[in-house]
């Protein structure tokens, strides 16, 4: 298990670095920098001091080591509109991306893994069609739609949600369905597939031929190894959500760091741009090899591998 | 089957035969309602009754014609500029179409491209396009593509590009692994043997060979690229406006939400929907038929 | 007097209904054998031959698609086509057992060797944890693998495939069985250790008093291990009856066949036996007697009709019209 999970850190770290020189490649080799890294309206004077600040007349090596840097030391830049470190901006709107990720995601797999093994257990009758049903909905459409959607009916006609902002039960409940449910359906697809792979597996006919009671065969034998991809898709998902969630918070003016994007975008906030996608591919990174980890630790054929 | 060429019967070439449109399965729903999407693209000039980037500020947020208020000369209702809302969705499916289509086929080739290389050359080639796409993929596509939105600003050309460079690893790392296995065919070590140069072998043997998931990537891709569009229109660095990108009506529509003017955010939600289900039906069919080893795409 | 058989087989039929109902495939067709408690019985046939299929039948475990036509299944007097799905789970696993052909694949990879040893102990005989996971070991030392007490923890795939063969023994073995059925049990095993096995199964059969039913394409084994043998070709029936007898003395053409294709030591005979042709489609069956496009003596007879089965003894039957005691017989044709 040590070899597996050294293997996963190394390659962990090249993909940061791979994340990190792809974006400083982007910046400065796609026409001037300066314009990006400089606020609008600045003085000639400012562009200079800017300029020498980051380097920009010095080869791109050099100007990467400075980038290099000062990710390391945590810097990463500071906010034209906030005024502020763009990290303490990132760590203060992180906690409420994640609550609603989390939200979504539960959403997610409270519907999409009981969907799924009920149609793969009654497939091709009734369940398993208007499973497909749901998945393909799900799948095609973009889910900020379904937020619009929803604020048209439950805050507009109904009026019984906020449609925006957070702080409440109420506020989350909107933006996790509407992030969580083209995820409900992808999980609802790979639970049923993978359930059926378990189902006509050698283990559970033997389970079948030991005369065990057919909850027992599907509850233990086929549950426990059908869930293992899934659980592992989810893991990523959960990064990815936070990700994808960009459009659902600026629609429901959820405060977390996909509306910081949204906001760095919209004001024209460069540094507030960059390092979140900084950040965040360093998020997905991470997590991923925190799921493989636990994958390791889970699965005994790795954990006890000779 | 000819015995010279590669052995296997491309599906593709296959496919093409009419006789398997009339197979069990077929989505023919899906397929014509993308092809009536086409044909709006090609001919929106003709088909839209009015010019959508034009407005009358007297006929502001007319509802469609069958609710009190709307009229005939506008079916489907107008915006907050006064413009026709049915001539907006007419011309925004020809975006939709056009850089949906140019983006796929733009990411499928440098996808495939870089698969086919990747996974026949192996050695150092492949490490270092597997590390690269492992980090590309490590951005999930749409905060990559709002980033370089950000850094090279929005416009259609830019937007295929930019989706373009966001989905090829999808491609690259399927591609390459079918070429992994076709390398073990035998097809393939004759021809390494009979002294064929690579770029011949690659040509020749790997690439009809690989075509069939492509194309089937291809169609399942079309509904994400499509998505993202949308997302991208709508968040204000995708298509600009005054052009009618369907992902800024939806942006426009989430201003008048709140007075009830259902149809700028219902009805143009609605036609992405029906594109990316045919897309996605479309391609269900394809994998299942074309190869249903990509099942587990 | 003597004792009723452990299993009587009567005019078994299972058939494979396509979905629309329009391909028939009669996978088990009227098969009607007899065993003995503690005796052991070998089922011979080529892929396809439906052994495995018989086998399911009798603990109908099939697919939705098969169905149970006509027949009984008589299990210590029990028809068991008359009981209910809970009867026949309770019978599976504790009174008739069965081992699958690969090891590994049989085993979970996500529990221990203890628990899925332990397992039919605690659904069947409501055994507690505790008193479950020792007859465990016991039944790993039953089975002949060392350490028991280190094995039950560990996971399949650090065992090797003799060990994992022997551990589904003991996973079959655990409550008892009257009846064990191992269907290619050896096929996936290294040669050396297949002889091991062999003689574990035999030893465990005297200790426990097993039945078994070995289904194989190794004569070899049947020659060793089994008293009677069943050769089955294209879902029938062809030729039941003692080793020693049909070994010496096979009734059927096919199973001449069979015999004679096995290489031996010091043949003179330059080239090896085959069986021209090839098995039939079971969907679509040859007319008369499934072999008779492949049978050295095929009469005008075996084509029109199918042969009824004939007795030559009184646990000997073959299904053959050159075993049929008719007053005038055609020539052969070839």
């Amino acid at each position: 298990m040590k070899r597996y999970i050294a293997k996963r850190v190394g390659f962990a770290a090249i993909s940061l670095v791979l994340l990190s020189v792809t974006i400083f490649l982007l910046v400065r080799l796609t026409g001037d920098p300066t314009v990006l890294l400089v606020e609008p309206g600045a003085s000639q004077a400012d562009i200079e001091a800017i300029r020498v600040q980051f380097g920009l007349d010095r080869p791109l090596w050099v100007q990467y080591g400075h980038f290099v840097s000062s990710l390391v030391r945590g810097d990463l830049g500071h906010s034209f509109y906030y005024r502020t470190p763009v990290l303490d901006l990132y760590l203060s709107r992180l906690p409420h991306s994640l609550l609603l990720a989390t939200a979504a995601m539960a959403f997610s797999l409270l519907i999409g893994i009981p969907t799924g093994i009920i149609a793969a257990v009654r497939v091709n009758r009734w369940w398993d069609s208007a499973g497909k049903v749901f998945a393909l909905l799900g799948l095609s459409m973009p889910s900020f739609w379904i937020g619009l959607l929803m604020i048209l009916f439950f805050s507009v006609y109904l009026g019984w949600l906020p449609s925006s902002g957070s702080g409440t039960a109420a506020h989350l409940v909107m933006p996790a369905f509407a992030l969580g449910w083209y995820f409900a359906a992808a999980h609802m697809r790979l639970t049923r597939s993978s359930m059926l792979d378990v189902l006509g597996s050698e283990y559970v006919k033997l389970a079948r031929l030991k005369g065990l009671p057919e909850a027992l065969v599907i509850g233990k034998h086929a549950f426990k190894n059908a869930l293992i991809p899934v659980l592992t898709l989810a893991g990523i998902n959960l990064v990815i959500m936070v990700n994808v969630a960009v459009v659902v918070e600026t629609v429901f003016a959820w405060p977390g760091i996909g509306r910081l994007l949204y906001e760095g975008i919209s004001f024209r906030d460069f540094p507030v741009v960059q390092a979140t996608v900084i950040l965040n591919g360093a998020m997905v990174v991470i997590v991923s090899l925190l799921v493989d980890i636990l994958y390791a630790v889970i699965d005994p054929r790795i954990r006890f591998a000779r | 089957m000819n015995g010279g060429r590669s052995a296997t019967l491309t599906g593709a070439w296959r496919f093409a035969s009419l006789a398997s449109f009339r197979t069990e399965g077929f989505p023919l729903i899906a397929t014509s309602i993308l092809g009536v999407l086409i044909f709006v693209a090609v001919f929106a000039d003709v088909l839209a009754p009015h010019d959508p980037e034009v407005g009358r500020l007297g006929e502001r947020f007319r509802p469609p014609v069958w609710q009190q208020g709307g009229s005939e000369k506008f079916l489907l209702g107008t915006d907050h500029l006064g413009r026709d809302v049915l001539s907006r969705l007419i011309f925004g499916a020809r975006i939709s179409i056009v850089v949906g289509f140019t983006a796929v086929i733009f990411a499928g080739v440098l996808g495939t491209g870089l698969g086919i290389l990747s996974g026949f050359l192996g050695g150092w080639v492949d490490q270092v396009v597997m590390r690269v796409t492992d980090a590309w993929l490590a951005l999930p596509a749409l905060t990559f593509a709002i980033f370089l939105a950000a850094v090279v600003g929005p416009s259609a050309m830019n937007i295929v590009i930019i989706l373009g460079l966001a989905y090829w690893t999808r491609y690259a790392r399927v591609i390459r692994g079918e070429v992994l296995s076709l390398k073990e065919r035998d097809f393939v070590r004759l021809a390494i043997v009979a002294g064929c140069s690579k770029r011949t072998i690659m040509k020749r043997h790997i690439l009809p060979n690989v075509l069939n998931s492509a194309i089937v990537l291809g169609t399942l891709m079309l509904g994400v690229v499509v998505v993202t569009e949308a997302a991208l229109s709508f968040l204000g660095v995708g298509v600009p406006p005054p052009k009618p990108a369907w992902g800024l009506m939806l942006a426009d529509g989430k201003k008048g939400m709140m007075a009830g003017y259902w149809w700028l955010t219902v009805l143009p939600g609605c036609c992405i929907m029906v594109m990316v289900l045919s897309a996605n039906l479309l391609g269900d069919w394809l994998r299942v038929k074309l190869d249903p080893q990509l099942r587990q795409l | 007097m003597t004792a009723p058989p452990l299993l009587e087989l009567r005019t078994l039929s299972t058939h494979y209904v396509s979905a629309r109902g329009t391909r028939v495939v009669r996978a088990v067709d009227d098969v009607s054998l007899s065993l003995e408690a503690g005796s052991t019985l070998g089922i011979v046939g080529e892929s396809g031959s439906g052994k495995t299929t018989l086998a399911l039948t009798i603990l109908r475990l099939l697919p939705p698609a098969a169905r149970i036509m006509s027949g009984e299944i008589l299990f210590e007097g029990e028809d068991l086509r008359t009981k209910s799905d809970v009867e026949m789970r309770r019978i599976r696993g504790r009174r008739i057992a069965m081992i699958l052909q690969d090891p590994m694949a049989s085993l979970n990879p996500l529990f221990t060797i203890g628990d899925q040893v332990a397992e039919p102990l605690r659904v069947h005989e409501g055994a507690g944890r505790g008193g479950a996971w020792s007859r465990a070991k016991e039944l790993l030392k039953a089975v002949r693998i060392s350490a028991p007490e280190a094995r039950v923890r560990e996971y399949p795939h650090q065992m090797s495939g003799g060990m994992r063969q022997r551990i589904v023994g003991a996973i079959a073995i655990s409550c008892s069985p009257r009846l064990l059925i191992a269907d290619e049990p050896t096929t996936s095993l290294d040669l050396t250790i297949q002889a091991q096995y062999l003689n574990l199964l035999r030893d465990l059969q005297r200790q426990y008093e097993l039945a078994l039913i070995f289904i194989t394409h190794n004569l070899g084994i049947v020659a060793k291990m089994c008293d009677q043998v069943a050769v089955m070709y294209a879902g029938r029936l062809v030729e039941w009856g003692p080793v020693t007898h049909i070994f010496d003395a096979p009734a059927h053409p096919y199973t001449r066949a069979l015999l004679e294709s096995i290489p031996r030591m010091g043949d003179s005979r330059q080239r090896l036996t085959a069986i021209e042709g090839q098995p039939p489609d079971l969907a679509a069956p040859p007319p008369g007697c499934a072999f008779h496009p492949r049978c050295p003596q095929a009469m005008a007879q075996c084509r029109e009709e199918a042969p009824p089965e004939t007795a030559l003894a009184p646990r000997h039957t073959v299904r053959c019209w050159l075993s049929v005691p008719v007053p005038a017989q055609s020539a052969p044709v070839r």
